[in-house]
């Protein structure tokens, strides 16, 4: 019943972590279909290494679904099709040998609702090792779980209660708690879904100065409805309007200087 | 405007009369209903407690040499030496007639009985012992005063005489109430008196034994391959009206596929818990795989996409996270078909588990009956002192099911998880 993924199964996806550094991810020619109606239109972006990239535009532009094709959540969806190419470390994840159990052990997810496992804080930080086969012991699995809600700044909240369970801690906590289960697999890329919606304001500073943490290990893409959590957070901006992908750049220029009319009107809020 | 939040303001009487009315209706509802229920478990009780007594005559029996030879035990006639007893505490009954309604004061188990007991005991062999015996169930009913001695002597079916008998014997001490304990110890019986309820409840437990095992893997796989794994297509529409479609057929049905192909084709043994179970479990099996559809469906899609995304398959997923979330609900709704499965009698019927059967059964392969069937059996039987069998079968039934329902809130609460 168990199926263990071993990392080093999966397609090259590591290998072509190269010496000149291209970038982690390159998405060419992106058209993502909902049944007839087609959701995303010819995207094409490049992600950089160890770089914050927020994902803007108003609902049912496509960001979301642009974010989940990127660890293939949207194969989950009936009647969701995606065209084009994503490589990840040189490889096109939509390759027919692509596994996307291994692929999503390199990219990991945040979502938008905090959604810890209704077990404890342990074992929700420990399920991903424990699956991919990263650790098996206690005491190694307790040592990539202590390092991991440390990296995600939760150790010093929740290291006396590690039993409990993880529905039990605040929005904010839960939130930490799931960006602690992803990044205990040791993902190249980070996705996260409006990671700051359901939070207060507090909650979010914490989760936003963990971002900026993060960076220098991971690749990191956020999706956001708050514009201002985009340009305190991101080093690129994309703006995506009604499935396509209308500008992107260094976030300081978007949001200075947009070259294009529809991402001026988005950002100081005539259109969204 | 005098008053601006008076009633006579926006129909405000109108619209609060609807809503008292309603409630009013809701309560008379559930007090006429609760009223029913207790007016039948307390007719049902009321008579079921007669089935917990039985009623015991004394008699002096000879156990003497000359009645029982102490080297051939199993040579001696029992009955004749109980027979001796009554005839020697009656002497003034000569007539035949009279003599058999005599020992009709006694169970026919009696020589039986004192059989039992002297050999389980030899020390009684050689003298005289004065012993209890179980009186037969006419006696029984009058002692518990359900044989109306008021009407004339043609009306009912115990005669002055034996009336007379009774009174001699009471007056001397010779008569008892006591626990009846044969009633949950032993099977079924022509005679009242010795009928017990043992083997149908054995019956029932086997039957329910191997209708879960069937029927809950079974349902529970089939419900999460339709549930997780399925692609939705025109087929698995079909599978999944069929299945709506199955939980809606009359059990016979199911009986009488149980006799045509388990009985008849495959051989299984006649009347037994094995094709009885299975039976049931065909009967079980479509609304177990509806309910545990159900509770998978109820999983909060988060919790799947929080396993997917970091990397489990989708077999861990369903198996890690999903299952147990929904096992509460898929456990509740598999013994609220055991429960349906429990009461069941007409595909029982079919598959001859209507037999009359005395042995408890000790196998899923014995001939067996089940708590309904015999509570069918029973009241279909003419003698009076069967009613409170009757009654008394079904409190055991409905004390069968109460538990079962117990059983499944305590592991609703036990497994239940907040998220």
């Amino acid at each position: 019943m168990l199926m263990q993924v071993d990392a080093s199964d999966s397609p090259d996806i590591m290998s072509a972590v190269g010496a000149h550094m291209p970038p982690a991810i390159s998405a060419r020619g992106v058209n993502v279909y909902y049944g007839t109606k087609q959701a995303l239109n010819d995207i094409a972006i490049d992600f950089e290494r160890n770089q914050v990239t927020s994902l803007i535009g108003p609902s049912g532009c496509g960001k979301t679904t642009f974010l989940r094709c990127l660890n293939r959540m949207n194969d989950l969806i009936e009647g969701c099709r995606v065209e084009g190419v994503i490589n990840i470390e040189g490889q096109n994840i939509y390759a027919p040998a692509v596994d996307v159990v291994a692929l999503r052990a390199h990219v990991g997810m945040v979502f938008q609702k905090p959604n810890p496992f209704p077990k404890s804080i342990f074992d929700n930080v420990a399920y991903g090792p424990r699956i991919h086969g990263i650790a098996s012991a206690r005491d190694e699995l307790m040592e990539i779980v202590e390092r991991s809600l440390r990296r995600a700044s939760l150790w010093d909240e929740v290291h006396d209660r590690l039993d409990q369970p993880g529905t039990g801690l605040s929005g904010g906590q839960q939130q930490r708690l799931c960006i602690a289960r992803a990044i205990a697999i040791e993902p190249e890329v980070i996705l996260m879904d409006e990671p700051c919606s359901a939070l207060d304001p507090i909650a979010t500073a914490k989760i936003e100065e963990l971002i900026d943490e993060l960076r220098e290990q991971f690749t990191i893409i956020i999706v956001t409805h708050s514009m201002q959590q985009a340009a305190r957070v991101s080093q690129k901006t994309a703006f995506f309007h009604l499935g396509e992908l209308v500008e992107q750049g260094a976030t300081e220029q978007i949001f200075t200087s947009p070259q294009d009319t529809r991402t001026e009107n988005y950002i100081t809020g005539r259109i969204g | 405007m005098t008053d601006p939040f008076g009633a006579q303001q926006i129909g405000l009487k109108k619209r609060h009369a609807a809503e008292r009315r309603f409630i009013w209706g809701g309560r008379l509802a559930i007090t006429s209903a609760l009223g029913f229920l207790l007016a039948m478990t307390i007719t049902i009780g009321w008579f079921a407690v007669g089935a917990l007594t039985q009623t015991d005559i004394r008699l002096p029996v000879n156990l003497g040499p000359e009645a029982i030879d102490p080297q051939y035990l199993r040579g001696a006639d029992y009955g004749k030496i109980v027979k001796d007893a009554l005839k020697a505490e009656f002497p003034e009954v000569t007539k035949r007639g009279e003599r058999r309604k005599l020992y009709g004061l006694l169970s026919p188990d009696a020589g039986f009985e004192l059989q039992l007991k002297v050999t389980s005991d030899p020390a009684l062999l050689g003298s005289t012992h004065e012993i209890w015996f179980l009186a037969s169930d006419e006696i029984d009913q009058l002692i518990k005063g359900k044989v109306d001695v008021s009407l004339d002597e043609s009306q009912r079916r115990i005669t002055d005489q034996e009336l007379g008998w009774v009174d001699h014997l009471e007056a001397q001490g010779n008569l008892r109430r006591t626990f009846n304990a044969r009633f949950f110890t032993s099977g079924d019986s022509r005679e009242p008196e010795l009928a017990g309820i043992l083997g149908a409840l054995v019956g029932s437990a086997l039957s329910l034994t191997v209708c879960f095992l069937i029927c809950f893997p079974v349902g529970v796989f089939a419900a999460i391959y339709l549930e997780e794994f399925a692609k939705k297509n025109r087929i698995s529409e079909i599978i999944e009206v069929n299945i709506n479609n199955l939980a809606a057929v009359p059990s016979i049905v199911f009986g009488l596929l149980g006799l045509a192909i388990l009985l008849n084709v495959f051989g299984l043994p006649r009347s037994s818990p094995l094709v009885g179970g299975m039976v049931l479990a065909l009967m079980t099996l479509p609304a177990i795989i509806i309910a545990a559809r159900a509770a998978l469906g109820a999983v909060p899609p988060s919790v799947r996409e929080a396993a997917l995304g970091l990397g489990a398959s989708r077999i861990e997923t369903t198996f890690h996270h999903v299952v147990p979330l929904a096992m509460p609900g898929m456990l509740t709704g598999a013994i609220v078909g055991m429960a349906r499965a429990l009461g069941e009698t007409a595909p029982l019927l079919m598959i001859g588990m209507v037999a009359f059967i005395v042995d408890v059964p000790n196998s899923i392969v014995k001939p067996a009956t089940a708590l309904p069937v015999q509570i069918f059996l029973w009241a279909d039987s003419p003698e009076r002192a069967f009613l409170e069998k009757t009654s008394a079968a079904i409190i055991v039934l409905l004390l069968f099911l109460v538990l079962m329902n117990l059983a499944a809130i305590i592991l609703r609460r036990k497994y239940e998880r907040r998220f």
